[in-house]
C-alpha cells in the first residue's frame, strides 16, 4: 500500500490501481478498520475508487506524541499498524437499496436518445436499466451522487455536447458508462431517463444522504401515480 | 445584529463542515480560516464560532447592544459612525450605530466577528453557509437587507473588554493580532507549495515551469477555486485519473493545462491530476487574488511545510494565552 501525502494536512492511502470489484472490497476494509476507531489527529476518512484518504491536523498530531519531524510517518505508521491487525468486525451483507424510478415522458426526456444509441426500444431500455445490479463505488460531486458501476454495455451513451443549465433533483441519468441520480438540481451533461420520488440529499437526517459507498442499487420502473404516492410521503 | 445592505456576498462561516466529504458534502467555511480564528480571538470566541464573511462590497449592520466586534482580511473601506473602524483588534460599538464595510481596496474577503458568535442551527455539527445545497448559515443563503441574526452570550473575557472601553470612553483596544506575521510567512508574490501525488504524470519541463513561472488569477474564481493562466503544462502522455480525493491547496490541472487552485468549498472529490498542493499557511492569499494578481509557487518538503504550519500554531497559542491574561 502506498501512503502520498496531499497538502500538509492529508494522506492519500492506494490500496489499488483499477476500478474493479476487488479493489473496491479492500477500500472498503481499510476505511472500516480506520473508521472503528479513531486515530489521533485524523479528523476525516474518504474512501473513492482506488483510495482512502486521511485528513490530519498537524498540530494535534504534534499535541498526540508524533514528532515534529516526522508526522506523516507517525501517522503512516499507526495507519499501516492498524490495517496489519484490524479490528474484528462483523460481517455483514451489503445493503442492497430499491429506488424507484419513473422512466420516460416528461422525467426521461433522453430516453429516446438512448434507446436510439442501444437500437433497442425504449421499453426495452426501461427493462434494461431496471435489471442491472449495480454497486455504489463512491459518493461525490454533490452531496449524495452515487458512482454507480455496472451499466449495461448496450446502454453507454455519451454525455450531451451542451449540459442542461437546470436538472431536477431526482433525475437519473446515463453519461457515457455511467449511471447515476442527481441529488440537488444542478447544471448536468447527462442523458435523462427518468425521475425518483425519494430523497437523495436529506440534511436533517442521519446519515445525510440515501446511499453509502459500498451498498448495491437497484432501480425499479413505476408509474406516475405511483411516483405521486411517493413523493407524498417523502 | 441586523443587516442594513447585504453587500455582494456577505455568508455565515464558521471553521467549516468537515466528517461529511464521505457523504459528497463540501467542508467549506470561512475561506481563510486562520484569519477567521484571529479575529474571534480578538472577541474571546471560540476559534469555531460563525461569523461573517464579506466579498468585494461589505455590507452596512447595526447592534441592537453595545458589542465587541473583530475584523480582518482585505483591506476595505470600514467605518462606523462614519470614522474609519480599527481592524485586527477588539472594537467597541454602540447599540444603533451603523457599521459600514465599503469597498475592499486591496485583496477580496474579510471577516467579521462578533463577540458570542452568530446564533445559527448548527446543521451537520457546523454553521457554515452551504449555498448550493440551500442549508447552513443563515436560512441556507447569503444574507440580504433586513436579515436579523441573533447572537450567542459573549464570553466573561468579551464583556470585560468591552466595559473597560465602554468606562475609558474608548472605541478600540491598543493591542491587535496580526495572522499576516505569525509563524513563517512566505515572500512576497510567492507560495510554497509540495508536489501532489501525479506530479509524476507531468513532463519535466512542465514541472519546472510550474514552479518557475509567474502564474495570473483569472476572472474564473469562486469559493470553489481559482483558475491560474500561464505556461501550458502538458502530461508526458495522456492518461485518466481515477476519481479519488481532493484537498483545499490543491492544485489540479485539467486537460486545458492551466491550473486551479482548490479553495475550502471545493468538491470531496476529482478527476483531474494533481500537480501540487500548496501549504495551509499559505492558502489565505488565494482567498484574496483578484484577476491579473500574480503568483509564484515555490517548491518545499513535507516536513518544512509542517514546521511551516506548527510555527504558525505556536504563534497563535501565544498570542491566546497573551491575550487571556489581558483581563482577569
Amino acid at each position: 500500500m502506498q501512503i502520498t501525502p496531499l497538502g500538509d494536512n492529508a494522506l492519500v492511502l492506494e490500496v489499488g490501481t483499477v476500478i474493479d470489484e476487488s479493489t473496491h472490497r479492500r477500500v472498503q476494509a481499510a476505511w472500516r478498520a480506520l473508521a472503528a476507531a479513531p486515530l489521533p489527529a485524523v479528523s476525516e476518512l474518504v474512501p473513492a475508487y482506488t483510495t482512502v484518504t486521511l485528513f490530519y491536523d498537524p498540530w494535534a498530531a504534534v499535541q498526540a506524541g508524533a514528532p515534529a519531524q516526522g508526522i506523516a510517518d507517525w501517522l503512516g505508521a499507526q495507519v499501516r499498524e492498524r490495517l496489519k491487525n484490524p479490528p474484528k468486525m462483523e460481517k455483514t451483507k451489503p445493503r442492497v437499496v430499491e429506488i424507484p424510478v419513473c422512466y420516460g415522458g416528461a422525467f426521461g426526456p433522453d430516453l429516446a436518445r438512448v434507446a436510439a444509441q442501444a437500437k433497442l426500444s425504449p421499453e426495452e431500455v426501461i427493462k434494461r436499466h431496471a435489471k442491472a445490479d449495480y454497486l455504489v463505488y463512491l459518493i461525490g460531486f454533490a452531496p449524495g451522487f452515487p458512482y454507480l458501476g455496472g451499466l449495461p454495455k448496450e446502454l453507454h451513451t455519451p454525455r450531451h455536447a451542451k449540459p442542461r443549465m437546470t436538472v431536477p433533483p431526482g433525475s437519473v441519468g446515463i453519461g457515457g458508462e455511467q449511471t447515476g441520480i442527481y441529488p440537488l438540481a444542478t447544471p448536468g451533461g447527462w442523458n435523462l431517463i427518468g425521475r425518483t420520488p425519494l430523497r437523495i440529499f436529506r440534511p436533517e437526517q442521519t446519515p445525510p444522504v440515501l446511499l453509502a459507498a459500498g451498498d448495491h442499487v437497484k432501480f425499479k420502473s413505476i408509474t406516475a401515480t405511483e411516483f405521486a404516492e411517493l413523493q407524498a410521503t417523502q | 445584529m441586523r443587516i442594513r445592505k447585504p453587500g455582494l456576498l456577505t455568508t455565515v462561516q464558521d471553521l467549516g463542515r468537515p466528517g461529511y466529504q464521505q457523504y459528497g458534502i463540501v467542508v467549506g467555511g470561512a475561506l481563510d480560516s486562520f484569519a477567521a480564528r484571529a479575529v474571534n480571538l480578538c472577541v474571546g470566541n471560540d476559534d469555531n464560532a460563525a461569523l461573517l464573511e464579506i466579498a468585494q462590497i461589505g455590507p452596512d449592520l447595526t447592534f441592537e447592544q453595545d458589542t465587541l466586534i473583530a475584523w480582518g482580511g482585505a483591506d476595505f473601506d470600514a467605518r462606523v459612525g462614519g470614522q474609519p473602524l480599527p481592524r485586527d483588534r477588539a472594537v467597541r460599538v454602540a447599540a444603533g450605530e451603523v457599521v459600514s464595510f465599503g469597498l475592499a481596496r486591496g485583496g477580496l474577503r474579510a471577516w467579521l466577528a462578533i463577540a458570542g458568535g452568530i446564533d445559527v442551527p448548527l446543521v451537520m455539527g457546523s454553521r457554515t453557509t452551504y449555498r448550493r445545497a440551500g442549508i447552513g448559515g443563515h436560512e441556507g443563503r447569503p444574507l440580504v437587507a433586513g436579515d436579523a441574526l441573533k447572537l450567542f452570550e459573549p464570553t466573561p473575557w468579551a464583556k470585560q473588554i468591552l466595559a473597560a472601553l465602554t468606562s475609558g470612553q474608548k472605541r478600540a483596544v491598543t493591542w491587535t493580532v496580526r495572522p499576516e506575521t505569525m509563524g513563517k510567512p512566505a515572500r512576497p508574490g510567492v507560495v510554497r507549495a509540495l508536489r501532489g501525488p501525479e506530479c509524476d504524470w507531468f513532463a519535466k519541463e512542465a514541472q519546472r515551469a510550474f514552479f518557475a513561472a509567474e502564474w495570473t488569477a483569472t476572472k474564473e474564481a469562486d469559493r470553489m477555486g481559482v483558475r491560474l493562466s500561464g505556461p501550458e503544462l502538458p502530461l508526458l502522455k495522456p492518461q485518466e485519473m481515477i476519481s479519488s480525493s481532493v484537498n483545499s491547496g490543491v492544485v489540479q490541472v485539467p486537460p486545458s493545462g492551466q491550473p486551479i487552485v482548490l479553495l475550502p468549498s471545493r468538491q470531496s472529490v476529482g478527476g483531474y491530476p494533481r500537480l501540487a498542493a500548496v501549504v495551509s499557511a499559505d492558502l489565505g492569499r488565494f482567498t484574496q487574488m483578484r484577476p491579473g494578481d500574480t503568483v509564484r509557487f515555490e517548491e518545499t518538503t513535507l516536513a518544512s511545510a509542517h514546521d511551516i504550519f506548527l510555527a504558525r500554531e505556536r504563534d497563535l497559542a501565544r498570542v491566546r494565552m497573551g491575550l487571556a491574561r489581558l483581563a482577569g
